[in-house]
């Protein structure tokens, strides 16, 4: 590697993050000030907000068909920012289809909606297995389908991010989108989980 | 085998050795140095200094063992000074005393 021919990159991680942030602060490129404002604004996306955009789809059908044909417009409607971001596709859970969200290549997930990716969500466990295993890997999710509802596996690409839109649980009649809301997870929203009426937040 | 190319490394889906192996669905929560590291690459990426695609080229570049030996970030951050240093933003000199100094 002629760009490298000591093999710098091979220094442990925190020694290269802290050589990098100096070196970038120095070229104006990265001041620790912009890394502070930047987490801050990393955290302020959290599942949550994928969670509003099921619960408004479950209320308000205009809602949930622009949330199926467009969901970048969708989650800008709730005012969520997703400009310079890959589009949001949004996939229809049926009695007769579950949907399941993979990045087998590396982690691409719906962050603008969701937050970080989950631990197990880069693992590759679960990037190997979603693919081949779907219901043995739902199953260690301590999710069972019900007989004949088929799986559906989509794979995310950096280019392009797939949420999924669950079925309403059993039971919740004339809830509000708030109370609805709280029966939300992430798992529910890539669909390692399917939501019940039992609250989850 | 299914399919008539070998593989890269990191395009693991149903490939067979996995297939055996738990998922942890446990929730990890991230240290300081996950989320700087994730800050960095998001705003590397704003000021048009690291693509999106120029941070998985460096992350498939690294070897096999060290791919599924460092943790996420530490392959993030692993990418990241790759990809400064084969574009110039870095030199090998600069880094290397910056490491010698500790940062």
């Amino acid at each position: 590697m002629n760009h490298d021919p000591a093999g710098l990159v091979d220094a442990e991680g925190g020694r290269l993050l802290a050589a990098l942030r100096h070196l970038l602060a120095e070229k104006d490129i990265a001041t620790p000030g912009e890394i502070a404002e930047r987490i801050a604004a990393t955290e302020r996306a959290s599942p949550r907000l994928g969670a509003a955009m099921v619960a408004q789809a479950w209320c308000d059908p205009a809602f949930r068909a622009l949330m199926l044909a467009d969901g970048t417009a969708a989650a800008e409607s709730l005012g969520i920012a997703m400009r310079g971001l890959p589009p949001l596709g949004v996939l229809e859970n049926t009695p007769a289809l579950h949907h399941l969200v993979v990045c087998t290549l590396c982690s691409c997930y719906p962050r603008a909606v969701l937050g970080y990716p989950p631990f197990w969500f880069k693992s590759a466990a679960y990037r190997a297995r979603a693919v081949r295993d779907p219901l043995g890997l739902l199953a260690e999710f301590g999710t069972q389908l019900p007989a004949g509802q088929r799986v559906r596996v989509v794979d995310s690409t950096a280019d392009y991010r797939w949420m999924v839109l669950p079925l309403r649980p059993a039971g919740t009649q004339g809830w509000s989108a708030e109370r609805l809301a709280a029966l939300l997870d992430a798992g529910d929203l890539v669909g390692t989980t399917v939501p019940t009426a039992r609250e989850r937040v | 085998m299914d399919q008539d190319h070998p593989r890269q490394h990191h395009d693991i889906g149903g490939v067979p050795a996995f297939m055996c192996r738990e998922v942890d669905t446990e929730p990890h929560a991230l240290s300081d140095f996950d989320r700087e590291v994730d800050a960095l690459r998001q705003i590397l990426g704003q000021k048009r200094v690291m693509s999106v695609d120029e941070l998985r080229r460096c992350i498939e570049a690294i070897p096999e063992a060290d791919y599924h030996r460092l943790s996420y970030y530490e392959r993030w951050i692993r990418a990241i000074a790759d990809h400064l240093l084969r574009q110039g933003t870095v030199t090998p000199d600069e880094l290397r005393a910056a490491l010698e100094q500790g940062g």
